[in-house]
């Protein structure tokens, strides 16, 4: 018997079991279903965290005060909470020592809740300097930004983000020339920025800039007035970013007077460490959701398992006759094996259809992006005549083995 | 008879060993059919006459003794020979007629063919002209659910004959049938012999067994010529 009747015969017997079929099928589906909604979300989450990544700006290192290291956890400097100081950004602002430094801003922030008189809202207040602008790769939408004059004579001036504008003022083009007060100084509206435009889950335009030796003199409630939350650090071009790292890392420590970089009080983050941090987080939970989705295959495997044992059982006089009109052993296990792959195939089918359908329809409801690949899409229908494959060869081996005076004789 | 005899079966004995217990269900039968006989196998339940059946039909092999089926040994084959020796000599007929439900008549009758490895076309032919050969060529598409028992048992004999086999083996083909499907399949029976083929019957009712040429009877895991004088049964038990 060639491989085509096999097949026929195969397919036959699916048909003539329709709603146990059906039933086995299901399981396969749920199971492929899962691994490709799983896989897209891991995937989606990935590109997402990517895209956020990349609207920091691209030439862009961050400067932080600690460190972790693998043997102390964090360190900070001694006696203060906080080691990174207003000395150190124009340290690193020095084009000797630092030429591949192209613009630093200093920042300092906390919680704050903003005022207009009728509403208040609770953003992230930063105090920095007019750098900021050109550091972080934004623009304004309305108004101007903060000037070095501001900075000089520490101006109550305040540049919002578009979403906290909008929350006061309805629109952002109302807020110039606004008063807004924060913890009882009143702050004038400069200007309003420009959207960063992504859709990343950082709330980049919730924000409120004041100068950073206002927001020292009359915001801070730390106790060390010179120290800074972190430094943004803008290197000249892309390739630069090294260099302008190995300036940063010198500079500081020649300042905190440590000899050895792994003795550091303070972190340089570059965006490729934050690109790699992030894919490894979101390998992990490529890893976690591909767990879960193979546990649920695994679950459908068995389902076929049980079910060929519950047709062959069933089918037991069928075997028989087959038997008796001369079917080999072999042939036998092949049609169960086939049937078995049958299942799987189907249910691979239907459930990458079904997968790549949630996952058009489920970023509808959640925030998330899901990302169907077809390597995945074709991996998980392997997959699951693979997983056909495997759990029939117990069931056709039983089937295969019935001697054929028992399997007629059964009723 | 010049021919060589389709079943020469010498001294064959069968033991089922359940636990300790050995139950020897055949004592030593020997018996010879030839082209074209119709034989008749009767014998009370218990007899061991199943046991017979099955050795005859290559569903189970002997403990002991020889076996020649159309001139081969099959008494030492393994499964897949035997399979291949079932395919090729052995048309059976059962008293459950053991169609497949899912599919139709004319599928049921192809399916020997099927294991005999041959084409779609020529499996289709045979298979219409085996239909053909029972009178049902108008119900090839009907399934079994569709049928009578006694058009069941037609499709039944239709995929005996289809492989052309040494031998029609009929397991109580009319025991599941009433008195006119049994007519009907009776008739075809001797149609078939009448035509040259080689038919062993196996029943418990003596009407049926009365069609026969020849009648054995199995009794106590042994075979007595029925009309033999009872020296003859001295002769096969010595």
């Amino acid at each position: 018997m060639n491989w085509s009747e096999t097949l026929r015969t195969g397919l036959e017997a699916v048909r003539a079991h329709r709603l146990r079929s059906g039933l086995t099928v299901l399981g396969i589906l749920i199971g492929i279903a899962t691994v490709v909604v799983a896989v897209g979300l891991g995937q989606g989450a990935k590109t997402s965290v990517n895209e956020s990544i990349s609207a920091l700006g691209s030439n862009l290192l961050i400067v932080s005060p600690g460190s972790t290291t693998s043997s102390s956890g964090v360190r900070g400097g001694l006696g203060s909470a906080s080691t990174l100081t207003v000395g150190d950004a124009d340290a690193l602002a020095s084009t000797t020592a630092a030429p591949d430094v192209e613009a630093v801003a200093p920042t300092v922030s906390g919680s704050l809740e903003i005022d207009n008189g009728s509403t208040n809202w609770t953003t992230s207040v930063v105090g920095t300097t007019k750098q900021w602008l050109a550091v972080r790769g934004r623009t304004m939408a309305a108004g101007s930004f903060l000037t070095a004059a501001d900075q000089k004579k520490a101006a109550t001036a305040i540049v919002l983000g578009p979403t906290t504008a909008q929350e006061l003022f309805g629109r952002a083009e109302f807020a110039v020339g606004q008063s807004v007060t924060i913890d009882s100084t009143s702050f004038t509206v400069a200007g309003v920025l420009a959207s960063a435009g992504s859709d990343s889950s950082s709330n980049l335009d919730d924000t409120a800039l004041v100068p950073l030796t206002t927001y020292v003199q009359r915001l801070s409630t730390s106790s060390s007035r010179s120290s800074l939350s972190s430094v943004y650090v803008a290197a000249r071009s892309n390739s630069a970013i090294s260099a302008a790292y190995q300036e940063i890392d010198a500079i500081l420590l020649a300042r905190h007077s440590i000899t050895s970089s792994s003795d550091a009080d303070f972190t340089i983050t570059t965006q490729d460490s934050l690109l790699s941090t992030a894919d490894s987080v979101s390998s992990t939970l490529t890893i976690l959701l591909g767990g879960i989705a193979a546990l649920s295959l695994l679950v459908g495997g068995i389902g076929v398992m049980n079910i060929m044992l519950v047709s062959v059982s069933e089918r037991t006089r069928e075997i028989g006759l087959r038997k008796a009109l001369g079917a080999t052993p072999v042939l036998i296990r092949r049609q169960f094996l086939v049937e078995a792959s049958v299942l799987g195939l189907v249910g691979g089918l239907l459930g990458a259809a079904l997968g790549v359908g949630g996952a058009h329809v489920i970023p509808h409801f959640i925030s998330d992006d899901i990302t169907v690949s077809s390597s995945a899409v074709i991996g998980a229908i392997a997959v699951a005549v693979a997983i056909g494959l495997i759990f029939g060869v117990y069931p056709a081996t039983r089937a295969a083995r019935l001697a054929p005076i028992d399997a007629l004789r059964s009723e | 008879m010049t021919t060589e005899p389709i079943i020469e079966l010498t001294d064959v004995r069968k033991v089922y060993r359940t636990g300790a217990v050995q139950v020897e269900a055949l004592r030593g039968v020997s018996l010879t059919v030839d082209e074209g006989e119709y034989v008749a196998v009767v014998g009370p339940s218990g007899s061991g006459k199943s046991t017979l059946m099955h050795i005859l039909g290559c569903l189970d092999v002997a403990t002991s003794g020889s076996y020649r089926l159309a001139g081969e040994d099959v008494a030492q084959m393994d499964e897949e020979e035997l399979a291949d020796v079932r395919n090729r000599r052995i048309g059976f007929v059962f008293q459950q007629f053991n169609l497949l439900p899912g599919l139709t008549a004319l599928r049921n009758v192809e399916l020997p063919l099927v294991y005999a490895g041959l084409g779609r076309e020529e499996r289709r032919a045979r298979a219409a002209a085996a239909l053909a050969r029972v009178g049902l060529d108008d119900r090839l598409d009907h399934r079994p659910g569709e049928l009578s028992g006694g058009q069941q048992q037609r499709v039944a004999v239709a995929r005996a004959l289809v492989t052309e086999p040494a031998m029609i083996l009929a397991d109580e083909p009319t025991g599941n049938l009433d008195s006119h499907a049994t007519r009907d399949v009776l008739a075809l029976l001797d149609e078939l012999c009448a035509a040259g083929r080689t038919i062993v019957l196996i029943t418990h009712e003596a009407d049926v067994a009365a069609r026969a040429r020849r009648t054995v009877r199995v009794l106590d895991g042994l075979v007595q010529e029925a009309g033999q004088p009872s020296g003859a049964l001295v002769k096969v038990l010595g």
